[in-house]
C-alpha cells in the first residue's frame, strides 16, 4: 500500500484530478477514461492547454509488449498556444471489446472531425459526440479500414516490398487479384436484394434571428447540393447547404471522395517509400509536407540524423517558396471564388510558376518533389539555380508581390466581398483547432516556426503576421503578410547559405527506426502540418498519421457560415484553402 | 473617380500585351532568347527575366527541361558491346513505393544466377515518377527518362513497359544527362587510372622483387603467374551471353 502511493505521487497532475493519470513519461501521459473529461477540463482550464492539435487513434493488435486490454490507444496532442513550447500528448488505452470512451467535443470543439474519423477508421465510439457519423468513408462501408485485422481488395502483404517482385516478378496485373476487378470487400453473406443504402445526411438547421422591428416570417427552408462536382470547392468537396432564401441556416461538409487511405497505404511502406506519398497529400505544397515527414522520422532516429549545415538552408529555402507559391495560388483563387475570373488568378499563377521551375531544377519534378531525404537533402543545387532563385527572391518577387498588394487590396469589390465575411473569433478558432492563416487571420499570433522553432527558422529575422479582422480580408491580408515575410526568410538564407555536404551519410534504402512514438509538425502553408509516427523497431512505420490541416481547418466552417448568404459560402470556403489530397487523405 | 479602377485594371492588360510584344521584338530578355529550333518546334527557356506572357505554344514550343527532370524510368545498355548495365539485384524493385517493377534474374541451363535481367517490366500507369529507383541504382543502370509523351489508347499492354522498350543506350543517356554523364566518366577515368597506377606498381614492385630475387640467386615459385580468377568468370558470363 506505501509503494503505491509513492507512485501514484511521482505522476504528474496527481493532486489536481486524483486517479485520472495512470503512467508517465516524457512527453505523454496515459489517462483513465472514465476520467478523461475531467482531466481535460483541467488541463485547459488550468494548465493552458487550451489547443487540442490532434487527435488520432491507434492499433496496437499485435505489438510486442501489448494485449487485448490495451489493443487500442486515443492520441490527444495539445498545445499551449499563449505560452508556446512542446507539446503534451495525452493517451488513453482501450481494450479490444469494448473500444468506448467519453467525447472531449464540449471541451475541446476541434475535436468534432477528429473524432469522426477515430470512428470511421477504428471504430472507437465517442460517447456524447452528437453526430458519430463516418465522415471519409460512406455509411454503408463494412469494417474499419485502420485496425491491423482489416484487409484491402488488393490486399498481398503486409508490408512492401513484396516478394512477388524480385527475382522472379512475373507480371500480374492488380486487377486480376480481386474477385470482379473491383477494389471492393464484400462482407461474408451480403446480400445485394436485401441492401438498403443509408440515408443522406441533413445538415442541421440553426435558427434565423428575426431582424429588430421585423416580425418572423414563415418560410421553407432549401437543401442545395454544393458540390461534389463544383468549380468552387476547389476539389471534389460537397457542402449540403440548407438555405432560407439566400441566407445560409445550416451546413454539412461531407467529404472523402478522394480518400485512398494514405494511413493505411503508409503502414504498408517502408520508411523511405512515404516520402514520394506525402507529396500527394497536399499536392500544392509538396516541399513542406515532405520536411514534416523527414523531421519526425529524424526525430525518432536521434541525433545521428541530423542533416548538414547546407542541407538545413536548402529546407528552408525550399519550404519558404512553397509557401510563397502556395499562397499566390491561393490569393489568385480567392479572387476566383470572388467572381474575377482567371485574370488575377493567372498573374499569380506567372511566379508560382517560376518558383516550380527552381523545384523542378532542383528536385526534378515540379509538384511531386520528392525532395527531403533522411539527414538532409536529395540533391545539391547549382549555383545558376542560386543564381536564378537570388533573381527572384530580391528582385521579381517583392515587385511583384507590391503589385498584387496595389491592385487588388484596395479594390472595391474585394473589400465590398470579403470585409466582415466568414467571421470567427480568437477564442472559436483556437477553441476549433484552426491553424495556420486561419488562426492569425483571427488575431492569434501562433506560429509553429516561433512557437516551436524546428530546423533552423531560429535563426531568421522575420516576424509573425497577425490581423484582427477575424474575416475573410483578414486571412487575405494574412497570407500577403506571410509571402514578404517568406521573401524575407529565402533572403537571408540565400545570403547565409554555406558550402558543403547535403546528406549526413550515404542514403539508405532500407534502415530500421528505434521502437517509440514521436510527434512533429511544420508550419506548412495551409497550417500546422503534423506526423505522429509509431515504430516497432521495423523497416515499416506501425501507424503513420497526418494531422491535415485543411481537414482539420472545414471544423469551423459550418460555424463561419451561418447567417452569411450562398455566394459568401464560396468565398468562405476559398479562404480555408483546402487541398482536398490532404483533406481526404 | 467612379470607375477608376477598371481604367486602371485596363492599363494592366494593356501593359502586358505591350511589354510582350516588345519583349519577342528585342529578344533580349526574352522567351525566345537562346531557344532551341528542332524539327519538331522551338524548345525554350523562360528566364525569371522574362517580361510579359508566359505561355508556351505546346506542342510546336516547348519548355527545356533540366538535367534533373524525371518522368518514368529507362535502362541504360553500354552502346559498344550492348551489355545491359543492370545486374537484376533487384534494389529498385525492393525500393519502389508503388511496387511496380517486376524484374525476372536470367540463369543457365543448369539453374544458376546470372547477373542480368531475362525480364524487366515497369507498369507506367502506376509509376509514380518518384526516382528512388535511379536514386538507388548502384550500377548506374536505371535513370529517369525525359520523355512524357506516353498517350496510348490502352492500359494493356502499352503501359507495361518490357524490357526493350526500356532499354536506352548509353549515347541516349549522355544527351539528356550531360553533366552526369561527364561525371560518370570522370570517375570512370579516375578508377580506370587508380588501377593502372596500382598495376604499374605491382608490375614495378614484382620487377623490382625478381631483380632482388635475381639478385639474391633465388628463382624459386615467386616468379610463377599467379592465376586469376577474375578473367575466367568474365569468360563464363560471355560465353552465357553467346547462348
Amino acid at each position: 500500500m506505501a509503494e503505491e502511493t509513492v507512485a501514484v505521487k511521482s505522476l504528474p497532475y496527481a493532486d489536481a484530478v486524483p486517479g485520472a493519470v495512470l503512467d508517465a513519461d516524457e512527453h505523454s501521459v496515459i489517462v483513465d477514461r472514465d476520467k478523461l473529461v475531467d482531466f481535460a477540463l483541467y488541463l485547459r482550464n488550468e494548465e493552458g492547454y487550451d489547443f487540442l492539435s490532434s487527435l488520432h487513434a491507434v492499433d496496437y493488435l499485435g505489438y510486442p509488449g501489448r494485449t487485448a486490454e490495451d489493443r487500442f490507444e486515443v492520441v490527444y496532442v495539445l498545445f499551449n498556444t499563449k505560452k508556446g513550447g512542446d507539446e503534451l500528448m495525452m493517451k488513453v488505452r482501450l481494450p479490444e471489446d469494448d473500444p468506448e470512451l467519453p467525447s472531449v467535443i464540449l471541451v475541446w470543439p476541434g475535436a468534432d472531425l477528429q473524432e469522426r474519423e477515430a470512428w470511421d477508421l477504428f471504430g472507437i465510439k465517442f460517447k456524447g459526440h452528437p453526430r458519430l457519423r463516418r465522415i471519409l468513408l460512406w455509411e454503408g462501408f463494412h469494417g474499419h479500414p485502420m485496425r491491423k485485422d482489416w484487409k484491402e481488395a488488393y490486399y498481398e502483404a503486409d508490408h512492401k516490398p513484396f516478394k512477388s517482385r524480385w527475382p522472379e516478378g512475373h507480371y500480374r496485373w492488380s486487377e486480376d487479384r480481386a474477385p470482379w476487378g473491383d477494389n471492393v470487400n464484400y462482407p461474408r453473406g451480403w446480400d445485394p436484394t436485401k441492401f438498403t443504402p443509408p440515408a443522406p445526411p441533413v445538415p442541421k438547421i440553426h435558427e434565423r434571428p428575426v431582424p429588430e422591428g421585423g416580425e418572423k416570417i414563415e418560410t421553407d427552408v432549401i437543401v442545395v447540393n454544393m458540390g461534389p462536382q463544383h468549380p468552387s470547392t476547389h476539389g471534389v468537396f460537397r457542402m449540403i447547404a440548407a438555405l432560407d432564401g439566400e441566407t445560409v441556416v445550416g451546413l454539412e461538409p461531407e467529404m472523402g471522395y478522394l480518400h485512398r487511405n494514405h494511413e493505411k497505404i503508409g503502414e504498408r511502406n517502408t520508411w523511405i517509400m512515404n516520402i514520394p506519398f506525402t507529396d500527394r497529400l497536399d499536392y500544392l505544397s509538396s516541399m513542406s509536407n515532405n520536411l514534416g515527414y523527414v523531421l519526425a522520422v529524424e526525430k525518432m532516429l536521434g541525433d545521428k540524423a541530423r542533416p548538414p549545415e547546407r542541407a538545413e538552408y536548402l529546407r528552408v529555402i525550399m519550404a519558404e517558396l512553397t509557401r510563397i507559391q502556395n499562397h499566390l495560388w491561393t490569393i489568385g483563387f480567392l479572387l476566383n471564388d470572388l467572381g474575377a475570373f482567371f485574370t488575377p488568378a493567372l498573374y499569380t499563377i506567372e511566379e508560382r510558376e517560376l518558383i516550380l521551375d527552381l523545384f523542378e531544377a532542383a528536385s526534378g519534378s515540379r509538384m511531386m518533389c520528392n525532395y527531403m531525404r533522411f539527414g538532409g537533402v536529395r540533391r545539391d543545387v547549382t549555383d545558376d539555380w542560386l543564381k536564378t532563385a537570388r533573381e527572384l527572391a530580391f528582385n521579381r518577387l517583392p515587385r511583384k508581390v507590391d503589385e498584387f498588394d496595389r491592385y487588388l487590396t484596395k479594390s472595391e469589390i474585394v473589400m465590398e466581398r470579403t470585409i466582415g465575411v466568414g467571421h470567427l473569433s480568437a477564442e472559436d478558432a483556437i477553441a476549433t483547432s484552426m491553424s495556420g492563416p486561419m488562426l492569425r487571420g483571427s488575431g492569434v499570433p501562433y506560429d509553429v516556426r516561433k512557437a516551436r522553432p524546428y530546423s533552423i527558422y531560429d535563426r531568421f529575422d522575420w516576424d509573425i503576421v497577425t490581423n484582427d479582422g477575424c474575416d475573410v480580408y483578414a486571412r487575405y491580408l494574412v497570407r500577403l503578410g506571410e509571402v514578404r515575410q517568406s521573401i524575407r526568410i529565402v533572403q537571408q538564407a540565400l545570403e547565409q547559405i554555406p558550402e558543403g555536404p547535403i546528406m549526413n551519410k550515404k542514403p539508405a534504402y532500407s534502415f530500421r527506426v528505434p521502437k517509440g512514438d514521436a510527434y512533429a509538425a511544420v508550419e506548412a502553408p495551409k497550417g500546422e502540418l503534423g506526423f505522429y509516427i509509431v515504430s516497432d523497431g521495423g523497416d515499416n512505420p506501425w501507424r503513420y498519421h497526418v494531422r491535415a490541416p485543411s481537414y482539420i481547418n472545414l471544423t469551423s466552417l459550418e460555424h463561419m457560415s451561418i447567417g452569411y448568404k450562398v455566394a459568401d459560402l464560396i468565398v468562405i470556403l476559398g479562404a480555408i484553402d483546402i487541398v482536398l489530397g490532404e483533406t481526404d487523405r | 473617380m467612379f470607375g477608376s479602377g477598371i481604367i486602371r485594371g485596363l492599363g494592366v492588360t494593356l501593359k502586358r500585351t505591350v511589354t510582350t510584344f516588345t519583349d519577342d521584338v528585342k529578344r533580349v530578355p526574352s522567351r525566345y532568347i537562346n531557344s532551341i529550333d528542332t524539327p519538331a518546334g522551338k524548345i525554350l527557356q523562360q528566364p525569371p527575366e522574362v517580361q510579359g506572357l508566359f505561355t508556351i505554344q505546346y506542342p510546336e514550343e516547348k519548355r527545356q527541361l533540366p538535367e534533373n527532370f524525371r518522368f518514368i524510368p529507362m535502362l541504360v545498355y553500354e552502346e559498344e558491346t550492348g551489355k545491359q548495365r543492370c545486374t537484376a539485384c533487384g534494389i529498385c524493385s525492393k525500393v519502389c513505393p508503388s511496387q511496380c517493377i517486376w524484374i525476372v534474374r536470367d540463369q543457365t541451363k543448369e539453374g544458376k544466377p546470372i547477373p542480368r535481367p531475362k525480364e524487366f517490366y515497369i507498369d507506367a500507369s502506376i509509376c509514380m515518377s518518384c526516382g528512388l529507383c535511379a536514386e538507388f541504382c548502384p550500377f548506374d543502370s536505371i535513370k529517369m527518362n525525359h520523355d512524357y509523351e506516353l498517350a496510348v489508347y490502352d492500359r494493356f499492354p502499352s503501359l507495361i513497359l518490357d524490357l526493350e522498350e526500356l532499354s536506352v543506350p548509353t549515347s541516349y543517356y549522355a544527351a539528356l544527362y550531360p553533366a552526369a554523364w561527364q561525371e560518370e566518366q570522370e570517375a570512370k577515368r579516375i578508377k580506370e587510372e587508380r588501377k593502372r597506377a596500382r598495376a604499374k606498381k605491382a608490375a614495378e614492385a614484382k620487377a623490382k622483387k625478381a631483380a632482388a630475387a635475381k639478385a639474391k640467386g633465388e628463382t624459386k615459385a615467386e616468379a610463377k603467374p599467379r592465376p586469376k580468377p577474375r578473367p575466367r568468370k568474365e569468360q563464363k558470363d560471355e560465353g552465357a551471353d553467346a547462348s
